[in-house]
């Protein structure tokens, strides 16, 4: 039993930490919230340098082959700083073109063409058509991919979509559960950049119209490995029998089993970013609870005080240790990633929601003005509760998963 | 990060799990409840029983040596608590013995009194209780008030009243916090005592709770009378002693929460045979949130172990998995409860035991309040809430109790009343 980190883990955490702490996210965000999105700075190239682009593709097609626990170290790093980097729409991509063994994943490795996940819910879900974030009952299908052989068109609407302005290719999972690689610049693409609360994420609404593009299957090495961890995690968990689709996920073995994958590895990045962004905010309120004084004593001294703060950190801690179930049942119990990921998730919204209005209550009205920082973590919470299925739809998994067990 | 035993550790699962295959077959029940404390046939064989995993090195497993222990560390013990579950016997008898006062007795007692009481408590021939809250002094266990009072020949005299004490009922001894001298602040003039259960003047009376069932028990001294080879670290000392038990108390609850049966499988299951309720999203949230808390705990104890796995000791963090778990469990009943309907009040519906359990739960080890009081003040480092007991002797506090009794508490209130 041992959960602590390697020294490369320490090493890459310690090395995102240092990268994103030469950049002031936080301050420019404000500025941007009122002047415009270019007071952001630009950390692509930082994060290339830091080969965060090629944190999941494979040693053999230029990446650092890593796993998705480290990749959400890192992503809880951008989390505490609120740092604009495109993981949730690159990591996943990265993830499925890495399975497909898709031709430029070296350029991709490198950070010279960024590709994008598009959100699709996982292949044989339970409502297959409600596929992407949008409003309501309205929400759109999944998009469609047609033709034969390689080449196909892509036709749908994706809104919302994290990290799509400026990416180089979209990777969109279609209603049955194929894969496809259009390039942005193509015929029939429109990605509309949109600014919703939170401007440290950048979304766009994305749509296809009849958008030329190549069909992805898996590669047989990547089917070989699928299968070999497949094996070894049988019988790690009650099976959920007749499931197909969670068979296929526990082996990765299949197109659409690596497409459900990509859902569950962006919301343990989602996680993760959140666990950091809690750990700034707990930190920011326990600072000011000892420095202020009301009736003449440190607030944090109340036990009103004291006890809401200890339930951001129960929260946080609770966040945490899923994250480390995500991350080992990613690797080690394929079949439990997606209840893994899910309750990470859940939990991790629960605290982000959390703990984010508590920093707010704690530091009273000076809390809620646009000078202080505060508000800056609670549009990061507000946004995050909604996106790529939202908070509610992950504890709803979570759900699903501990029914049919 | 590895979920997996060490080749060491592996080995060793080998060599528990072998002897359980060997020797199960002489093993009594598990019983879910603690109803079997009322059945003495019952609880001579859990004696035996822990004897003979005493005889095979797996009661004791981190004593020392010296003591009839194995001298290995808390993953050694995670492992065989897992095994025994594994193959479904029952562990020792004697968890508060052996768990808590017995290291505190390796820590502090005497060579004699090391001699004398560990290998009976070791082999379940003697049974112990932990005598430590009283009606006055829960959550402020410094504030107890049971009086042991000096005689000119060395020896001591207790009177006064303990609650909420587990197997007092069958126990041979008990490990007593007494206060020896009330005219210093209240931390400094208590005393550890062993103290033998049929010693005259001691009445042990069942306490019942919501379930009906008495699970703990009162005790009451009346003029009992304990010789000095009976003080364990020192005359006034006690506090320090004291906080050695609760040291351990902490580890052995870190150790075997998983134990307690709050599992999210099982609760789901509970649901899942009611088609509405599966379909129904205010169900499927509820459920999907306690899931993710218990799902949690798992991962958190892992933590822990992974922790003590590298020498470190579980902090006052710990307590905040026992919040998660005992209000995990109560959203469960609740919920369990609104789905089955009045049929899971019935009584011999494990929902209901459950549902009565918990409130007591709740406060068992400290209450939540206090517990985030002390997590807030030693994880978070928040400054403490001002106290009026501080450097006061614990025979003046008493005019702390009444209301608007100490000047400085009256004070206060003046001052905000001005304000």
């Amino acid at each position: 039993m041992d959960l602590s980190l390697t020294d490369e883990q320490e090493f890459l955490r310690e090395a995102a930490r240092g990268t994103l702490s030469r950049f002031k996210v936080v301050e420019a965000a404000r500025e941007a919230l009122d002047d415009g999105l270019e007071q952001l700075p630009d950390l692509w190239p930082a994060a290339r340098e830091a080969g965060w682009a090629g944190l999941l593709i494979s040693d053999e097609h230029g990446g650092a082959g890593l796993g998705v626990f480290d990749a959400m170290l890192v992503a809880e790093e951008t989390g505490r700083v609120l740092a604009p980097v495109p993981f949730i729409g690159l990591l996943p991509a990265t993830a499925i073109l890495d399975a497909a063994g898709y031709d430029g994943l070296e350029a991709i490795a490198a950070g010279e063409v960024r590709p994008v996940w598009i959100p699709t819910r996982p292949p044989g879900d339970l409502e297959p058509n409600w596929t992407v974030d949008g409003p309501g009952a309205a929400r759109p299908d999944a998009p469609a991919i047609e033709g034969d052989g390689d080449t196909v068109r892509v036709t749908g609407r994706a809104s919302f979509v994290p990290d799509a302005p400026g990416a180089d290719l979209l990777v969109v999972v279609g209603v049955d559960g194929t894969v496809a690689v259009v390039e942005a610049g193509a015929e029939g693409v429109t990605v509309e950049q949109v600014v919703r609360y939170d401007v440290t994420r950048a979304l766009a609404h994305v749509t296809l119209d009849g958008a030329p593009g190549t069909r992805l299957d898996v590669s047989p090495d990547a089917a070989a490995d699928a299968a070999t961890s497949a094996l070894g995690a049988r019988g790690s968990m009650a099976a959920v029998a007749a499931d197909a689709a969670t068979s296929a996920l526990g082996a990765r073995g299949s197109m659409a089993a690596v497409a459900a994958d990509a859902w569950y590895v962006a919301q343990a990045l989602i996680a993760a970013e959140a666990v950091g962004t809690v750990q700034t905010t707990l930190e920011m309120s326990v600072q000011y609870a000892k420095e202020r004084f009301t009736f003449g004593r440190a607030i944090g001294s109340y036990q009103a005080v004291k006890h809401e703060l200890t339930e951001v950190l129960r929260r946080l801690e609770n966040a945490r240790s899923l994250l480390f179930y995500a991350g080992w049942a990613r690797d080690s119990a394929p079949a439990e990633f997606p209840l893994a990921a899910s309750a990470a998730r859940s939990a991790a919204g629960s605290a982000l929601d959390f703990g984010t209005r508590s920093n707010i209550n704690v530091h009273g009205g000076i809390g809620a003005t646009w000078e202080h920082d505060a508000p800056l973590y609670f549009r990061r919470a507000q946004l995050t509760r909604r996106l790529v299925g939202g908070h509610g739809d992950a504890t709803d998994r979570v759900a699903e998963r501990l029914l049919a067990a | 990060m590895d979920l997996n035993d060490t080749p060491e550790q592996a080995a060793y699962r080998e060599t528990v799990r072998g002897w359980l295959e060997q020797h199960k077959a002489q093993a009594p029940e598990a019983r879910s409840t603690r109803a079997g404390a009322e059945d003495a046939g019952y609880l001579a064989a859990r004696r035996a029983w822990q004897g003979k995993l005493a005889e095979g090195g797996l009661a004791g497993v981190t004593w020392p040596h010296e003591f009839g222990g194995q001298g290995l560390g808390p993953i050694e013990q995670v492992i065989v608590n897992q095994e025994l579950g594994r193959a479904g016997v029952p562990g020792i008898l004697d968890v508060i013995g052996l768990g808590m006062l017995g290291p505190c007795l390796i820590a502090h007692g005497t060579d004699e009194q090391k001699g004398r009481y560990l290998g009976p408590m070791l082999h379940g021939d003697e049974v112990w209780c932990q005598m430590f809250s009283e009606p006055a002094a829960g959550s402020d266990l410094a504030a107890v008030q049971t009086r042991a009072r000096a005689e000119d020949d060395g020896s001591f005299v207790l009177n006064g009243q303990k609650v909420w004490t587990t197997n007092a009922q069958f126990a041979s001894f008990g490990l007593l916090l007494a206060r020896t001298n009330p005219d210093v602040p209240k931390h400094k003039g208590m005393t550890m005592f062993i103290v033998p259960m049929d010693a005259p003047g001691i009445t042990v009376r069942g306490l019942r709770q919501i379930s009906g069932e008495a699970e703990f028990n009162e005790v009451f001294f009346d003029d009992v009378r304990v010789g000095p080879e009976m003080v364990v670290g020192g005359v006034d000392n006690g506090w320090g002693t004291a906080l050695t038990v609760l040291m351990y108390e902490r580890l052995t609850i870190g150790l075997g929460s998983e134990g307690m049966g709050y599992n999210p499988y099982r609760f789901a299951r509970a649901l899942s045979g009611d088609a509405a309720a599966v379909k129904d999203k205010a169900v499927r949230k509820a459920i999907g949130e306690i899931g993710t808390d218990l799902l949690a705990l798992r991962f958190a104890s892992y933590r822990t172990l992974s922790a003590l796995s590298q020498g470190q000791i579980p902090g006052p963090e710990s307590g905040l998995a026992k919040v998660t778990t005992v209000n995990a469990a109560i959203a469960a009943g609740d919920l369990i409860a609104d789905v089955l309907g009045p049929d899971a009040l019935g009584e011999d519906s494990e929902w209901s035991y459950m549902i009565s359990f918990l409130p007591g739960l709740k406060s068992a080890g400290g209450t939540e309040q206090i517990l985030r009081n002390t997590i807030g003040e030693r994880v978070l480092g928040l400054p403490p809430e001002p106290r009026l007991d501080k450097g006061v002797p614990f025979s003046e506090l008493a005019k702390l109790s009444r209301p608007g009794g100490s000047t400085s508490s009256g004070a206060i209130e003046k001052e905000e009343a001005a304000a």
